[in-house]
């Protein structure tokens, strides 16, 4: 028997030994990844294909098709898709926005200001990590009634940008930035405020760019508040669309009808266009997101 | 921002706002939209559930304080609670939770073994699940498990000859909550997974070294008595997302089988047991009831999984 070695962390290259991960790890990705490869080829499938018998997971002959009717759809119910689409951009761009800065000034005074009842915050904090907002759904929706807020764009971003995932990420990495820095920059006048805006939020770019991705995620995925919150049909958003759409096809499943296979391939242009911005923001920030990760452990 | 501050438009602007943040010291400038945001969206409604949990409410007329009986009557006269709801929850989240927790710390393990190019990329596929939108995914559910033969699964078995008839998969109580838990387990790869990926790169190389000098002997004494206690933080940062992810992933029963309740509550979670009292039956007061036992177990869980992983509270 070979003598001991300690795991080889990060290595630099390839060598024999590894493959023993790659034999677990490729197939596990390819099974995890055919679900989402089966979206991308439903989407492209001509009706033909859609119908075929035995059913195939590939497309043959790709074509926009169910992309065309899913905007066609939409004009037909009164509503043109752009309306839809122009309101979750707007809806998710401003909420990721303020849930990013929100949730930083938040960070900044937990882990660098000094006041009553701070260590008492981030524990019930740290304590809501578990909290499940669909458990409160009801009640939610009462403080929302009573605040007047039935209705309004601001109900589809106010109550998702407090995310205590967020608050805890970001003050556990500014806590890793040294207190000499801000210091020396009191000592030169600057106000906290200053200081948080010229100095700490260059160096928790890493964090707030994670914050940004978990927000998206919410508020580009959110069904919710246009379901629950807003009775104007010109003012909810995509997610709650496709998800009308969603509830017609399957409706339909059982009686599985020619609709309802129809239904598929729009279904899957619209989990598509759902997910595409997801996978596209976190391709891009995932080495942000690694760096702010190796800081979000729970410290007791 | 200084290539933003070569028009003097800007400049004006930012002079503007530097005045402004002078003047901003008090820690009350930070935390009060958090803390606002926090209280009205997330405490007072639990607050609320609480409170309503002791009254009658049917939204239409004012609560009526009713004392303890909805609980007693969930504890006690509600058998599809006790026999289908709390049974299935239970079962759900402790296969779900401890098999994706497990899995995500296995694969994240493996993963800090290989180079840097392909980690990213495995990295990027096993995460992507989830961020699937939950009920956009239904399709792919429904097409591939569909109870006819142009369901993906029963065309196939079909093919291989492994059954003659068709399987009603989603509609049958037999399967529906063990394709819940197969499509919870594929998108269980989230947050927590991340953070055990970076923990694990992160542990300091130098002891697994000295632990070989050490006469440490296997690869299992590395992982338990190395690996594990140095990243511990983000082993509990990953447990407690692990049990709420479990906790909030309910309602995918409802939207596979297309009906709340689903078909004889074989799918029925907790989440949904309050969905259908509280937007179906309108019985506010006893969904809320349902609701703060929920947030009690998912607080009771967590508590227990930080007591294993050996933290001190």
């Amino acid at each position: 028997m070979a003598k001991y070695q300690a795991m080889k962390v990060d290595p630099k290259g390839f060598s024999k030994d590894q493959m023993k991960f790659y034999v677990i790890l490729i197939p596990m990705a390819i099974f995890v990844a055919l679900p989402i490869l089966f979206i991308i080829s439903h989407a492209f499938k001509p009706m033909n294909e859609l119908f075929a018998y035995p059913p195939r997971f590939f497309v043959r002959t790709p074509t926009f098709e169910n992309f065309r009717d899913l905007v066609q759809l939409a004009s037909q119910s009164g509503i043109p898709f752009s309306k839809y689409l122009y309101n979750s951009l707007i809806v998710t761009g401003l909420g990721v926005f303020l849930s990013v800065f929100v949730t930083s000034l938040g960070a900044y005074s937990l882990s660098k200001l000094k006041f009553k009842g701070k260590k008492l915050l981030f524990e019930i904090n740290t304590l809501a990590l578990m909290f499940v907002p669909i458990a409160v759904t009801i009640p939610r929706y009462l403080t929302i009634e009573r605040l007047g807020l039935i209705d309004t764009f601001w109900v589809l971003i106010l109550p998702l940008i407090a995310m205590p995932v967020g608050l805890f990420l970001v003050k556990q990495f500014i806590d890793q930035t040294p207190n000499e820095l801000i210091e020396s920059a009191k000592i030169d006048g600057a106000s906290e405020m200053q200081i948080f805006t010229k100095i700490i939020i260059p160096i928790i770019a890493p964090a707030l760019a994670t914050v940004g991705i978990l927000s998206f995620q919410l508020l580009w995925n959110d069904v919710i508040g246009p379901n629950l919150f807003i009775d104007d049909e010109s003012m909810r958003t995509l997610a709650f669309y496709f998800q009308t759409l969603a509830a017609l096809a399957t409706n339909q499943a059982g009686a599985g009808g020619a609709n309802m296979i129809a239904g598929q391939g729009i279904m899957a242009a619209a989990s598509l266009i759902m997910f595409v911005p997801n996978i596209i923001i976190f391709i891009f920030l995932q080495g942000k997101v690694m760096n702010t990760m190796a800081h979000s452990g729970i410290k007791s | 921002m200084n290539a933003i501050r070569k028009y003097s438009g800007f400049n004006k602007l930012i002079d503007m706002l530097d005045n402004v943040q002078r003047k901003m010291n008090h820690p009350a400038w930070f935390f009060t939209p958090y803390v606002t945001l926090f209280v009205v969206f997330i405490i007072i409604p639990v607050i609320i559930a609480a409170g309503l949990s002791f009254t009658y409410f049917n939204t239409i007329e004012t609560p009526e304080f009713v004392g303890l009986s909805n609980y007693i009557e969930l504890l006690t006269r509600d058998e599809v609670f006790m026999q289908n709801v709390l049974p299935n929850t239970i079962r759900f989240a402790f296969i779900v939770g401890p098999i994706g927790y497990f899995l995500s710390f296995i694969l994240a393990w493996m993963l800090a073994q290989i180079p840097h190019r392909p980690r990213t990329i495995l990295a990027i596929v096993l995460y992507s699940p989830s961020m699937t939108a939950g009920i956009a995914m239904t399709v792919v559910w429904t097409v591939l498990f569909s109870g006819d033969a142009t369901g993906y699964l029963n065309a196939w078995m079909m093919n291989f000859g492994l059954i003659t008839e068709p399987v009603q998969f989603l509609t049958s109580p037999d399967f529906l909550m063990n394709i819940m838990i197969v499509v919870s387990l594929w998108s269980s790869m989230g947050v927590g997974f991340l953070a055990m990926l970076a923990g694990i790169l992160n542990v300091d190389r130098t002891l697994y070294e000295a632990a070989v000098m050490d006469g440490m002997k296997n690869r299992w004494q590395e992982i338990f008595y190395i690996t594990i206690p140095s990243m511990k933080p983000q082993m509990l940062f990953g447990a407690v997302m692990a049990v709420v992810a479990t906790f909030q992933v309910g309602a995918i029963g409802v939207q596979l089988s297309g009906s709340n309740p689903t078909p004889q509550y074989a799918g029925q979670l907790m989440v949904n047991h309050i969905e259908d009292f509280g937007f179906i039956r309108f019985l506010m007061g006893y969904a809320s009831a349902v609701s703060v036992i929920l947030l009690i177990m998912i607080y009771g869980i967590s508590k227990v999984t930080w007591g294993l992983l050996g933290e001190r509270d």
